[in-house]
Formats: structure tokens, C-alpha cells, sequence
């Protein structure tokens, strides 16, 4: 059973297990425009709220990814680093950023679901 | 820029929205930065057919009278009696110090007649310039309202023919008026073959229709405008060109005719008679970042010691060129290809090559 959270940052949160995936919505990177250049962080790193934990960076600028809670992070996705356009063609698919282990579940409850996402960008 | 200042708009603003552009602002003008198709598309197609681009945020400038050409190489680095009719010059504007207020290219139209295409960002500047110096010659200065659209690529001759416009006869840097109101020069800003046309602000919907009626023309916006141009290895006036850099350092000296500089007519000569017999300390290159991570604007060269040698000054990915490109200032002593130079962002020391200028082969149309 996996359920689905949103961030006002356009990140989209899938946990499963106790573990979540993180990407950025269609609608963020439909803003960003075609990327080239995916900077991920390193499996083990510990990230807090806010922290930045990428970089996407398109054709003109560079832009950042922010951990939407705290966590330890248990995988990236490595298929970018050749392939950063993933972000743009499947951007909630196999364009995934990374998984991070949680550290307090709790803090998903400040999270958006997908309707209440939908209306935001309404 | 300023905030105070209201933001300008194009004149074909409503085309731009039908065609579902994403805006921002650049130079204080709402400009169409991408369409649907998106930067890296819109460049590639630029490249293999024909973009289209409205760049009126440009400021056109007619000068006549008398004394034009003396005034122009007065307040330029260039021979303007020299110029033929119909022949297109790049110069420069340039304060007492050889520093550079802007860039320009100006056509002769005529015997006392010519056109001086300005930066956007740099046009109610250049135009006090202009002023303060044409009082002391018989010449009228005349900001023209006009629609601008660049149509570069492959297919640009074609494609203008298409559209009832003509301009097979003109080669490179040379412009025509090709009915009343109309300028249109093979010139561009992205390396390749194509046309920037002027043309009346009631004439030009129509025309901008017909030629994206023809499937081998598609909107480009400014993104890919600055991608092209990057590859393309031209500078962008407020980022590698600015009144702290000056036409030696900045590598453009083969705008500057040899003798000219020496005959010191126009305003900066002696400035950079002075750069030229010293030896410019740093020279504009181009840069290739390794890997895959773009280098932007802004960023600091250092050398293998972790020495302060340069700055970038224009930088990002380079869609046709494959891999992340950039230029900016090194000490001259570094400015050969090759030259290994580093950069550092977000903590990760990136290692970059001066690379000759243009990354992709420039194709335009020389007589």
C-alpha cells in the first residue's frame, strides 16, 4: 500500500514501507524546461527539511530540489546522470530524483495529497 | 533593470500567447522565452530548418542627413563613408575609456542614410550617446517603431521567398529596403544563414501568419536565442561585452579596422591605441566545461594553484554542440585552446578547456 504526497515546491513524495521517492511534478517540469544536468546526493547522506538535495539544471539556469522531510538517503536515480531528460518525459515515473529513508512520519501529515496539489496549480 | 518602469510589450504580444509562449522578462520587455516545443527543440529546428524569432525589443535607429557618416564614425570605430550601400557593419559604441555601451550593426541605406540596429536593454542609453554627439554634425537621429523578426536557419531563404519576400540577392551583412518602411539584412545571432526584417507594426501580423504557414518555420523564443548565440560564439552585450571591457580584450578588435585605430577619429581611439600598444591583460574566450554539468554566468576561473585567472560570463548547454558550453575572461597568458582552467559550483571543483570560438560551424551566406 503506497500513498502519494505533494509539496508546495512541486515535489511529488511516494512512500512505501517507510521509505519515500521523491520527484518533481509535470507541472514543475514543465516550468523548468528541458534539463541537462541532474546533481544528486549522495546514498547515506542525512537531509533535513529544506535542505537542498538536488540540482536540476536545464539549458538556461539551475534550480533546486528540496528534501520535503528529513531522512536518510537509501537510493538515487542513477539513470539520470546519462539521461536527464527522464525528468521531462516521465517526470513522476523513470524520472524519479531519489528514496530517503524517513525519520519522523509524522512530518507527511503537513503534506498535500494529490487533490489538494491540483487545486494549488489550479 | 528598473522596477519603477512599466513593462514594455511587443506589438505582436497576442500571437505569442495564441501560440502558448512562456514569458519573462528580459531588458524590461515581456519576451517569449520558450513555446510548447521547448528550448532544446526550438534550437535544433533553428539549426536544421528555419526559427523564427520577434526580437522587437531591438531599437531600430535611422540616421541621416549630411553628415551622417562622419557623425557614425565619430561615435563608432568605423570608416561609414567607406561602406558601400547595402553593406552591413557589426561596431561598437565607445566611451573615452575604449569601454564598450553597446553593439550594433549598421547598414548603409543610401548616400546620407543609415540604419543602426540597438540592444534592447541598452537603447535609451545608446540614443543619449547618439544625441550628445550628433549636435556637432548636420544629421537626424530617428527611433523607428517597428515590428523585428529574425528568421535564421537553412530554410530561412526559402522560406522568406515562400512568403512573397525575396531576399536571395543579399549576401551576408548586407540589407535592402524591400518595400516602404521595410529593412531587411542577412544577418542574425544564432551562426546560421538568415534575415532580420523590419517592418510596419500593421503590416507585420499578416506577414508573421504566412510564414508560420509554412511547416519548415516554427517560433523560437529567447532561451534558445541565447543558446544558439552562445554556440555560435557571439557576445551578449551586458554579459561578455560591457563598458569595463573594450574591443581588444573582448577579442572583437576585427571589427575595428587597423587603420582606423590609428587615425583615432572616433571617440575611445586613443583609449584603445593605448590597450592595443600595452597588451590587453585578459582576452575573451570560449569555454568547455568537462562533463556534463553546465558553467553559468557568474562563475570564478582558477587555476590548478586555485588562483582567481578569469570569470565566466555567458555559459550553459549547448544543444547542438552536444555538452555544456561557456566563454568569459582569462589572463592572456591563458587564453590559448587548450588551457586547462577550473571553476567551482556548489563545492565541486569542474574542470574546464579554453575551446576556439564558435562551437558549431558558422553558416552564413558570404558573397
Amino acid at each position: 500500500m503506497s500513498q502519494t504526497y505533494f509539496t508546495e515546491d512541486h515535489e511529488w513524495i511516494k512512500v512505501e514501507n517507510g521509505v519515500a521517492t521523491v520527484g518533481i511534478t509535470d507541472y514543475a517540469q514543465e516550468q523548468l524546461g528541458d534539463l541537462v544536468f541532474v546533481e544528486l546526493p549522495e546514498t547515506g547522506a542525512t537531509l533535513s527539511k529544506g535542505d537542498t538535495a538536488v540540482v536540476v539544471e536545464s539549458v538556461k539556469a539551475a534550480s533546486d530540489v528540496y528534501a520535503p522531510v528529513d531522512g536518510e538517503v537509501a537510493e538515487v536515480n542513477d539513470a539520470l546522470t546519462g539521461d536527464p531528460a527522464l525528468v521531462n518525459s516521465a517526470p513522476t515515473g523513470d524520472g524519479w530524483l531519489w528514496k530517503m529513508k524517513l525519520a519522523d512520519e509524522s512530518q507527511l501529515e503537513g503534506l498535500m495529497d494529490e487533490a489538494a496539489y491540483k487545486a494549488s496549480i489550479a | 533593470m528598473s522596477d519603477t518602469k512599466p513593462q514594455k510589450h511587443l506589438p505582436l504580444e497576442a500571437l505569442h500567447e495564441d501560440a502558448n509562449a512562456r514569458f519573462g522578462t528580459f531588458a524590461g520587455w515581456r519576451m517569449p522565452l520558450t513555446y510548447p516545443a521547448g528550448v532544446m527543440k526550438e534550437h535544433l529546428h533553428t539549426r536544421e530548418s528555419a526559427g523564427l524569432f520577434d526580437i522587437s525589443h531591438m531599437q531600430l535607429f535611422e540616421v541621416e542627413g549630411a553628415g551622417a557618416a562622419d557623425f557614425l564614425s565619430r561615435a563608432c570605430p568605423i570608416d561609414a563613408a567607406a561602406l558601400k550601400e547595402g553593406q552591413s557593419k557589426y561596431t561598437v559604441l565607445l566611451n573615452e575609456n575604449a569601454g564598450i555601451i553597446d553593439d550594433l550593426i549598421v547598414t548603409r541605406l543610401g548616400e546620407n542614410r543609415f540604419m543602426v540596429v540597438a540592444n534592447a536593454g541598452n537603447a535609451d542609453k545608446d540614443e543619449a550617446h547618439f544625441r550628445a554627439i550628433a549636435t556637432a554634425f548636420e544629421v537626424s537621429l530617428t527611433p523607428l517603431e517597428r515590428v523585428l523578426l529574425a528568421l535564421q536557419g537553412p530554410e530561412a531563404e526559402a522560406a522568406m521567398i515562400a512568403a512573397g519576400l525575396d531576399l536571395s540577392d543579399l549576401t551576408f551583412m548586407t540589407g535592402t529596403e524591400p518595400r516602404k518602411g521595410w529593412f531587411a539584412a542577412r544577418s542574425g545571432y544564432t551562426g546560421e544563414d538568415g534575415f532580420e526584417v523590419a517592418l510596419p507594426v500593421d503590416e507585420a501580423e499578416r506577414f508573421v501568419r504566412t510564414l508560420l504557414d509554412d511547416e519548415r518555420v516554427q517560433w523560437v523564443g529567447l532561451a534558445a536565442r541565447d543558446s544558439l548565440r552562445l554556440e555560435a560564439g557571439l557576445c551578449l552585450h551586458g554579459q561578455d561585452l560591457d563598458e569595463n571591457t573594450d574591443p581588444a580584450s573582448a577579442a572583437i578588435l576585427w571589427a575595428v579596422p587597423k587603420a582606423l585605430r590609428e587615425k583615432g577619429q572616433f571617440i575611445g581611439a586613443e583609449a584603445l591605441q593605448k590597450i592595443i600598444a600595452d597588451g590587453a591583460r585578459e582576452k575573451r574566450v570560449g569555454l568547455k566545461p568537462e562533463g556534463r554539468q553546465p558553467v553559468r554566468a557568474g562563475a570564478l576561473l582558477i587555476n590548478e594553484a586555485g588562483e582567481r585567472v578569469g570569470r565566466v560570463t555567458s555559459g550553459g548547454f549547448g544543444p547542438s554542440a552536444g555538452h555544456p558550453v561557456a566563454m568569459g575572461y582569462v589572463a592572456k597568458p591563458l587564453s590559448a585552446p587548450g588551457t586547462r582552467l577550473f571553476t567551482e559550483v556548489r563545492g565541486n571543483r569542474i574542470a574546464l578547456d579554453v575551446h576556439p570560438l564558435p562551437f558549431t560551424p558558422q553558416r552564413y551566406k558570404k558573397g
